[in-house]
């Protein structure tokens, strides 16, 4: 059956889209990739999103977007998108051996925790080396740790990661933090935190059996190396949107976002709109992927209206 | 949880999953777990479709770490797959269903 609107992604971007759509009687089918829920699924509690004044666990919040996207009709699935076809019309967008066609697509397929690239952080990932402090600290109670970068996210991170570990190292490759203050000096006055300031880390040493046992660093100015013993690894150092899917057909920064027309969510192909952390790398916070969310389904809207 | 789904503890854990004549796959989870929420439906079904052929456990691990450690989780959701009191393979994260029941034919 073909459809009106195909969204992919299941983040307050998609679902909001979702909940859009279904309104509009355009009976959208959701993706929701393999993060159900998006990033606020791997966070605690969501203080900034209006309408919470107590604040709201973002699993929860992300449970209460799908509910409403499904009353009114949208069809949500756990499932991945593998390929899309934008060339023909209707798209076509395939999981795994199934293929589905519709009038209209909608990515919001956000942005994922970046990684250092090495072999031994992708074989040990779930097995020591963790992007996400708030799912893995539990596993790592008064273990030394290392957390790695120099933004918000690290130094939340390694703030939370205090109340498991022993001891938190935030390894970062220069001499400063681009964190803000606050975020800072609440990260420094804990007594469990210290820094390893210039550094990189070059290889992480340690087994799916008996998980990390230790990190070689580099350091950055005078390229000497040293080994570091821990029992732990957390990535903090940045997010990169997920549009592997669409290399080589929609347009993109240099940095991998998708370009959307200014003032709408609308693609270079007509008929394709793209919302939330996909294509914004400036804002990223629930509430401007929800509204671009929102847009997305009223710019989709319109263009099958004028079909 | 549905009722083909065993609840697993630090004191069962051997008589259901170590001396189990079928496999048995066995979700390490926590009430914290954002992801474990999204797969929990998902190994329900697989409970019910696998039922006689795939014991179906669940542990949570703050109750039970002790099972969590001895196993080396580190992450969750993480399903452990056991055939024959050993682990068999292990998929670590929420991820769709289809690859669970790949892995989990290729064990069993």
């Amino acid at each position: 059956m073909n459809r009106k609107v195909i969204i992919i992604g299941s983040g307050p971007a998609g679902l909001t889209a979702a909940l859009y759509t279904a309104r509009a009687n355009l009976n959208p089918l959701v993706f929701e990739g393999n993060q159900p829920g998006g990033q606020l699924t791997i966070t605690t509690d969501v203080e900034n999103y209006p309408g919470f004044p107590e604040g709201i666990m973002g699993p929860e919040l992300m449970e209460k977007f799908r509910t409403q996207a499904t009353r009114f009709g949208a069809e949500c699935h756990f499932k991945h998108v593998t390929k899309v076809d934008f060339n023909t019309r209707p798209f076509k967008v395939w999981v795994g051996n199934d293929t589905f066609t519709s009038d209209s697509i909608i990515i919001a397929t956000g942005a994922s925790a970046k990684m250092l690239g090495l072999e031994s952080e992708k074989e040990l990932m779930g097995y020591g080396v963790s992007a996400c402090a708030t799912c893995d600290g539990f596993f790592f109670k008064d273990k030394k740790v290392l957390i790695v970068g120099g933004g918000d996210t690290a130094m939340e991170e390694a703030t939370y990661l205090t109340k498991f570990a022993s001891e938190v190292k935030i390894v970062h490759r220069r001499d400063e933090f681009r964190a803000s203050k606050i975020m800072v000096e609440r990260a420094m006055n804990n007594d469990k935190i210290s820094v390893i300031w210039n550094s990189s880390i070059k290889e992480i040493m340690g087994s799916k059996e008996n998980g990390v046992h230790g990190v070689l660093l580099e350091n950055s100015k005078d390229k000497s190396t040293v080994e570091e013993k821990c029992d732990g690894v957390f990535m903090a150092i940045g997010h990169k949107p997920n549009t592997d899917l669409f290399a080589d057909i929609l347009d993109s920064d240099n940095t991998g976002y998708l370009i959307t027309k200014e003032g709408s969510t609308a693609t270079n192909i007509d008929g394709v709109y793209a919302c939330g952390d996909v294509q914004d790398h400036l804002y990223r916070q629930a509430v401007t992927a929800a509204g671009s969310g929102c847009m997305s389904a009223i710019d989709a809207e319109r263009y099958l209206e004028a079909l | 949880m549905s009722e083909n789904v065993k609840e697993l503890t630090l004191e069962n854990f051997n008589s259901e999953v170590i001396e189990s004549d079928t496999p048995v796959l066995v979700d390490f989870w926590a009430e914290w777990c954002g992801p474990c929420r999204v797969i929990a439906p998902v190994v329900d079904e697989i409970a019910t479709e696998y039922l006689q052929k795939v014991k179906v456990g669940k542990l949570n691990v703050d109750n039970h770490n002790q099972v969590a450690s001895q196993y080396g989780v580190r992450s969750i959701p993480a399903l452990l797959i056991f055939k024959n009191g050993a682990v068999a393979n292990q998929i670590v994260g929420a991820v769709p269903k289809n690859k669970i029941t790949e892995i989990l034919d290729s064990v069993i």
